[in-house]
């Protein structure tokens, strides 16, 4: 098949590497993938800014950049990105009285697939590691973004194919549907809104212990990556230290060669029994349960593309293995 | 011929129409207003709790029926027929009413509608000894909308609340902040103080909820024998035999629908459905969205008056403030369907973190984000910043039991404030998003624009940023942000392109 790759404008300017573990995860199945140069942006961040205006040139411009060229489907690493092609691009073109616009946008939108959408779908791919090669020996937590969810019922495409990847302990996360709080612009109109949202995510990402956690959205990643970063650094999200929700206690435990080790556990969410007195806020504050030096960015969040593309040639290696994350080309 | 207030004409503008007055306004902007609720650890608390019983009792029960899907969009499609219809529906409602003894009164906004009400309590009520009338009061929407007890206060008559939760907002000198929870924000303890400071004769008090439950029991009682007249909203309103129907878990509405002599309902125009066979479908919607029950406690209907038996005089107001020009809007009108069931706001990752004040409205949650901007108009007046109090997640919208398209209409009305352009002096947030429209217009500009990324990638000494200024800030206030790359993926794909292009070449 010949796959037109719809990178995104995140992928494409903050994360290449994303949109070269697409390219090798399609590769390897034996396509022909190509880009069509022209492409920037779905529109979304215009569209739900409430800016229809500014967002018909960016509609208009997806369009040409994708009518330019001959291809049989198109793929992009981002659900939110699909969502919008096929929901809200048609929607604001007719709002725009280009009625032409919007049929062409449909006609794009309903070829256009979501990477795991195409994956599971089209190809019918139900095993990673057999059908990909797939290899990450880590601990992964998995955050299914709210547009691939909500608006494109993906349902467990993404879970199932992460859980099949070979060597990997996939672990649940707890609350998983609760948006982390990025929503775009709205991070940036409500930030504090937003802050209180992911650092509730953050906390129930860190109490799973998983190495990464992992999503099909690099916008979504971008903002729990960031926020785990600054977590771990400063242990903090606003500079003072963190006491809101979480309920450290350290707890011991007896391993089988006798040695007592300390563990620090997290418990997240308080209720009625976990309400902080403000003598616990005063003087128990939380601790980075990780690295002293603190996550980078874009460490302990990766996006899924990048683990399906991840084999035991050219394997992705994560922090606790002594290596930022990295691996991956377009070979 | 009655004036319905129904955009008839076609040449009539939606912003002529007149929008909705009273507790519909937000004080200050969301993001402020949201500011002090946040630091809240308490609120927070009490609303995580209480929202996430509630979400779970939901989910089970719903996931009972095999049919919900059918029931969303039977619900869905009788709501709209009702609004297509809205001006014969209400005519048919009118005559029923009419004919089993009750009596219309018509209110464009909220001052005729609490201007109406005043003047059927001085009618019926008597000035007691303190020199004022008295009031029982159901709990309601749609007075708590117009601001009722208030106007009510300033005319000497005092209305007394008397489901639980409204008692105690009422008594704590507070505002609701849930639409059926409405002191979910108060936990057992506050309550107690509130009862024991407010309630003269309650004696000592513990926190146990029975021990509370009794307390505003026997506060009430002596209420319900003795008020004259009673104020109630409504659920729903049949247009086929002119009943009105009140759902409720406690039996104090019951109580004020059947004991005083006269009933006046206060409803929007909007709550009818066509016939009583309709609520086989809403039975089993609004319960189970809103309490998490398969059914709840008390549903009471009433048609007209009963010679000997109830109310004697029973009055309706049908309000409109604003519901018309909500109606108008052809891509918001569907949020006029809501049937206030609170499912939206248990779900809401914004609501649960910020609690119903900050929204500044009657009507909280994505629910009232999109409903306050419509009944007052977001194109001249206020209400311009709770389009943008989402996140767009969409969970509203896929709990929502009459399918209301929440974050589309909420996108939508963030369109009509950026078109009324009530910031003529662009942020810096409107002049990046410009230049992203400038820039991703035409992917060659795109191409241009990234291959800054080299400089930039030098610039951050390929670190990642933990600080940034200007709007930019906000993000870096509680985020990092990662290292620039320092290729394009488009520039890489290129020179890889550019590689092949030769080695075939060489070949």
């Amino acid at each position: 098949m010949r796959i037109a790759l719809f990178a995104t404008c995140i992928v494409d300017a903050m994360y290449p590497e994303v949109a070269q573990a697409t390219v090798r995860v399609l590769r390897r199945l034996g396509h022909e993938v190509i880009f069509p140069e022209g492409q920037s942006c779905c529109g979304q961040m215009h569209i739900n800014s409430g800016k229809f205006a500014q967002a018909e040139p960016v509609i208009a411009n997806h369009v040409r950049a994708f009518t330019d060229t001959e291809w049989d489907v198109a793929v992009a690493p981002s659900a939110s990105c699909v969502a919008s092609l096929g929901h809200q691009q048609p929607m604001v073109a007719r709002r725009m009285g280009n009625d032409v616009l919007a049929s062409e946008a449909a006609d794009v939108a309903d070829r256009t697939y979501e990477l795991t959408q195409f994956l599971t779908d089209v190809q019918g791919v139900t095993d990673a590691a057999a059908d990909l090669g797939s290899y990450f020996p880590h601990r992964v937590t998995y955050h299914p973004s709210c547009h691939g969810m909500r608006l494109l019922r993906l349902g467990d495409r993404q879970s199932s194919l992460v859980r099949s990847v070979e060597g990997i302990d996939f672990v649940e996360l707890p609350l998983a549907d609760s948006c982390c709080g990025f929503g775009g612009t709205f991070s940036v109109k409500n930030p504090e809104v937003s802050s209180a949202m992911l650092a509730d995510k953050v906390r129930t990402i860190q109490a799973t212990n998983a190495d990464v956690c992992t999503g099909g959205d690099a916008s979504c990643l971008l903002h729990i990556g960031g926020g785990i970063s600054r977590f771990e650094r400063t242990g903090s999200f606003d500079g003072a230290p963190d006491v809101t929700a979480v309920h450290v206690k350290e707890t011991s435990s007896t391993d089988a060669q006798g040695h007592t080790t300390e563990k620090l556990t997290t418990v997240v969410g308080a209720d009625d029994d976990h309400h902080l007195t403000p003598g616990e806020q005063g003087t128990s504050p939380v601790e980075p349960s990780r690295s002293q030096s603190g996550f980078r960015v874009g460490q302990a969040a990766v996006h899924l593309a990048r683990i399906l593309a991840s084999t035991k040639e050219d394997p992705l290696r994560v922090p606790s293995e002594g290596a930022e994350v990295s691996g991956g080309s377009l070979r | 011929m009655t004036f319905l207030g129904m955009p008839l004409l076609p040449s009539k503008r939606r912003s002529d129409l007149p929008g909705g007055q009273g507790n519909l306004i937000e004080a200050e902007a969301f993001p402020e207003a949201s500011h002090q609720h946040l630091s809240n650890q308490q609120l927070r608390n009490n609303i995580g709790h209480a929202t996430s019983t509630i979400r779970e009792k939901r989910a089970e029960v719903v996931s009972e029926l095999d049919d919900w899907e059918a029931l969303r969009d039977a619900g869905e499609a009788t709501k709209n027929e009702v609004m297509e219809n809205l001006p014969e529906y209400l005519a048919q409602f009118e005559e029923a009413f009419t004919a089993a003894g009750g009596i219309i009164h018509w209110a464009r906004d909220a001052d005729e509608a609490n201007a109406i009400v005043t003047e059927l309590v001085e009618d019926n009520a008597p000035v007691l000894e303190s020199g004022r009338r008295e009031v029982i009061k159901v709990k309601s929407m749609a007075t708590q909308e117009i601001g009722l007890n208030e106007h009510l206060e300033t005319q000497g008559i005092d209305a007394f609340e008397t489901d639980l939760a409204e008692l105690i907002v009422q008594l704590g000198e507070d505002k609701p902040s849930h639409i059926l929870v409405p002191a979910i924000h108060r936990n057992r303890d506050e309550i107690r103080e509130i009862f024991m400071d407010k309630m003269p004769d309650a004696g000592e008090l513990t926190n146990e909820p029975a021990v509370l439950a009794e307390a505003a029991r026997k506060h009430l009682r002596h209420k319900f024998l003795t008020t004259k007249v009673a104020i109630s909203g409504a659920n729903f309103g049949i247009a086929e035999t002119g009943t009105l129907g009140v759902v409720e878990s406690e039996g104090n509405g019951r109580m004020c629908l059947t004991l005083p002599e006269t009933l006046i309902t206060v409803m929007g125009i909007e709550k009818l459905l066509p016939k009583f066979a309709d609520l086989e479908v809403f039975m089993q919607l609004l319960p189970r969205s809103s309490t998490g029950e398969r059914m709840n406690p008390y549903t009471s209907f009433w048609t007209g008056r009963s010679e000997g038996d109830g109310p004697q005089n029973v009055h309706l107001v049908l309000l409109d403030n604003g519901r018309t020009r909500a109606l108008a809007d052809e891509h918001g009108r569907t949020a006029l369907n809501c049937i206030r069931c609170s499912a939206c706001m248990n779900v809401c990752p914004v609501y649960e973190r910020t609690g119903g004040h900050a929204y500044g409205s009657t009507y909280p949650g994505p629910i009232g984000a999109i409903l306050s901007p419509l009944l007052t108009g977001v194109e001249e007046q206020g209400n311009g910043s709770l389009p943008y109090a989402s996140s767009l997640c969409g969970a509203c919208y896929d709990v929502c039991p009459v399918k209301i398209n929440i974050p589309e209409i909420l996108v939508h009305l963030r369109n009509e404030d950026v078109k009324a352009n009530h910031s003529p002096v662009s942020s810096q947030l409107d002049a990046a998003l410009t230049g992203a429209s400038w820039m991703m217009g035409d992917g060659k500009r795109m191409t241009a624009a990234e291959k800054g990324l080299p400089l930039a990638h030098k610039v951050t000494g390929g670190e990642q940023i933990n600080s940034l200024p200007g709007i930019a800030g906000a993000w870096t206030s509680s985020r990092d942000i990662p290292a620039l790359p320092e290729k394009s993926f488009r520039q890489q794909w290129a020179e890889e392109e550019a590689d092949r292009r030769e080695e075939e070449g060489e070949k």
